[in-house]
């Protein structure tokens, strides 16, 4: 029965075999509904026993995500987990962390806002995601996975960018992929990096302790010379042009001879995957293409798309109208583009999505 | 074969842990699953549900408007999915609890009294495996081989030890299991 050891899993839990599995050497977090199966999973894993790696209950989110800026500036690979509006009270600290360029993996499993709001899916925190949510010129890499299976790669993936750019990674899920059973496939056990393979490896930047250097390295995002702190944006812009030219990633469904283009990410890509499949049926030739990063967002496909003559693009997302900006930047005007969405933590079917499509295109 | 399947009913008949056998079960036999629940304040004592989707294909949206199959074990999941089985299919009911029968003529139904058998046994946490039996006689969509093989998977392993009489159930469900129309 070996080739059947597939397991049905929760998109929450596997974030946890897959921190675990990839080597992860700290999770600092604090409980929230509808990511508590997180913690939860890796205090039954108990990986302290088996890997070495930290699995700690923090007071607060503010102090959760102090534990992962202090965990990342020695070069370990640290991560938390949280929801909405954990992850507003850890945004101070996300600003720090991106402006220290330290690498880190943040999960977001969104729940409906603004506020406490509800404990049920949404996609409202785009914005906060892609465009900052804490304070000055910063981003986070995006990931934005639609499956369960996509839920554990990406934390291997969100690690590997991080590390790759010394950037912070967040993988922005929400309520409907955490809470959601599938089968995944799970990798082999990775070693934790050895104190050595960690100086070798970031021996750079990473506070390793003093060692055989003159002056010991201080980990800091205050600059008060405004000549100097000019220069450290202008290093942070010019990473984050790389990322744009280097890792956008993106999927797309139907879209060579689509008239129509539907553009969603995570549980709704999902849900207008079968819309697709529906329209079809019909003979409406309808695309869905799915951002995978939602930061770098793939703005040349859609450009492309727009530039082929593509006649309406839908922007459909659990929120008010997010995503729809950056989609409609890159269209830049070549086409209609319209946002179709419900909040609150309510959801869309198929069907709902299709009859938006035809309403706003289909004459 | 594509068969999406809700199943409703009070938080504590095991709605979503028979939810998971039977995806369990779809993974045994080399099918793509997905298993969506209801959560949150509604697991306590409320109504309580889970969308269990089983195809030999990549399952693109795990939320559906229409079902295959409803299985509902309380008036309120009775009131609520029975408008959503899609024409020609399933509707299966426990009768514990019901006042309004389900009236459809377009759709299969079909009663198990699993509660009174249970209650009879003395077996009260058999009850959802019970149910699962009798929808696995009217939809034979995994082999029995595969549905034990998923149960085990789905219990944690001090819970091995009730795998005789959930099989039993599984049995007696589809023994119980009678149309209606």
């Amino acid at each position: 029965m070996a080739e059947k050891d597939v397991k049905l899993m929760k998109g929450n839990e596997v974030i946890a075999h897959a921190a675990v599995r990839c080597g992860c050497d700290g999770y600092f977090g604090y409980p929230i509904t509808p990511q508590s199966e997180v913690m939860e999973t890796l205090m039954e894993l108990r990986p302290w026993e088996s890997t070495g790696m930290v699995v700690l209950q923090a007071e607060s989110e503010v102090s959760s995500i102090n534990m992962v800026y202090g965990g990342a500036a020695t070069g370990k690979k640290v991560m938390t987990s949280s929801s909405s509006p954990g992850v507003s009270l850890m945004s101070e600290g996300m600003s720090y962390i991106a402006a220290c360029e330290l690498p880190c993996l943040v999960v977001n499993c969104q729940r409906g806002g603004p506020g406490l709001g509800t404990i049920q899916p949404s996609q409202g925190d785009y914005f906060q995601a892609c465009k900052g949510g804490g304070h000055g010129d910063y981003h986070f890499i995006v990931l934005a996975p639609s499956s369960v299976q996509e839920m554990y790669d990406f934390v291997g993936l969100g690690f590997d960018l991080a590390f790759k750019y010394r950037n912070p990674a967040m993988i922005l899920a929400d309520g409907a992929i955490g809470q959601m059973m599938e089968k995944v496939v799970m990798t082999p056990q990775q070693p934790r990096r050895t104190e050595q393979e960690i100086i070798e490896q970031c021996g750079e930047w990473a506070t390793t302790g003093k060692g055989a250097r003159k002056q010991g390295l201080v980990c800091t995002s205050l600059e008060l010379k405004s000549e100097l702190m000019e220069k450290i944006n202008e290093r942070l812009q010019a990473k984050y042009r790389l990322l744009e030219e280097q890792e956008a990633r993106w999927e797309e469904i139907e879209c060579e001879d689509a008239d129509y283009i539907i553009v969603a990410f995570g549980s709704s890509a999902r849900i207008c995957s079968a819309t697709v499949e529906q329209a079809r049926k019909e003979g409406l030739k309808v695309g869905l293409l799915r951002p995978i990063t939602l930061y770098p967002f793939p703005s040349k496909p859609l450009q492309k798309l727009a530039e082929r003559g593509v006649k309406g693009f839908v922007s459909v997302e659990l929120n008010a109208g997010q995503m729809v900006e950056d989609v409609r930047l890159a269209v830049n005007g070549k086409a209609p583009v319209v946002h179709y969405g419900r909040m609150g933590g309510m959801m869309f079917n198929p069907d709902d999505v299709l009859q938006e499509v035809k309403k706003n295109f289909v004459k | 074969m594509k068969e999406t399947i809700i199943i409703a009913g009070f938080g504590g008949q095991g709605v979503l842990s028979m939810g998971k056998i039977l995806a369990y079960s779809g993974i045994m036999q080399d099918y793509e699953v997905t298993w969506m629940p209801s959560y949150g304040p509604e697991m306590r004592g409320g109504t309580a549900n889970v969308t269990v989707i089983i195809s030999d294909k990549k399952i693109s949206s795990p939320i559906a408007s229409v079902y295959d199959t409803a299985i509902v074990l309380n008036q309120q999941s009775l009131d609520k999915f029975e408008a959503l089985v899609r024409p020609g299919g399933v509707l299966i009911y426990d009768t514990n609890g019901i006042v309004n029968a389900p009236t459809r003529t377009d759709i299969e139904v079909y009663r198990i009294d699993a509660a009174a058998e249970c209650a009879r046994l003395g077996q009260a946490k058999m009850f959802n495996t019970m149910i699962l039996g009798g929808f696995l006689k009217v939809k034979p969509i995994v082999d029995m081989a595969h549905v034990m093989e998923g149960l085990k998977k789905s219990l944690p392993e001090r819970a091995w030890k009730m795998l005789p009489q959930n099989e039993a159930a599984i049995h007696r469900g589809g023994e119980i299991i009678c149309k209606v129309r």
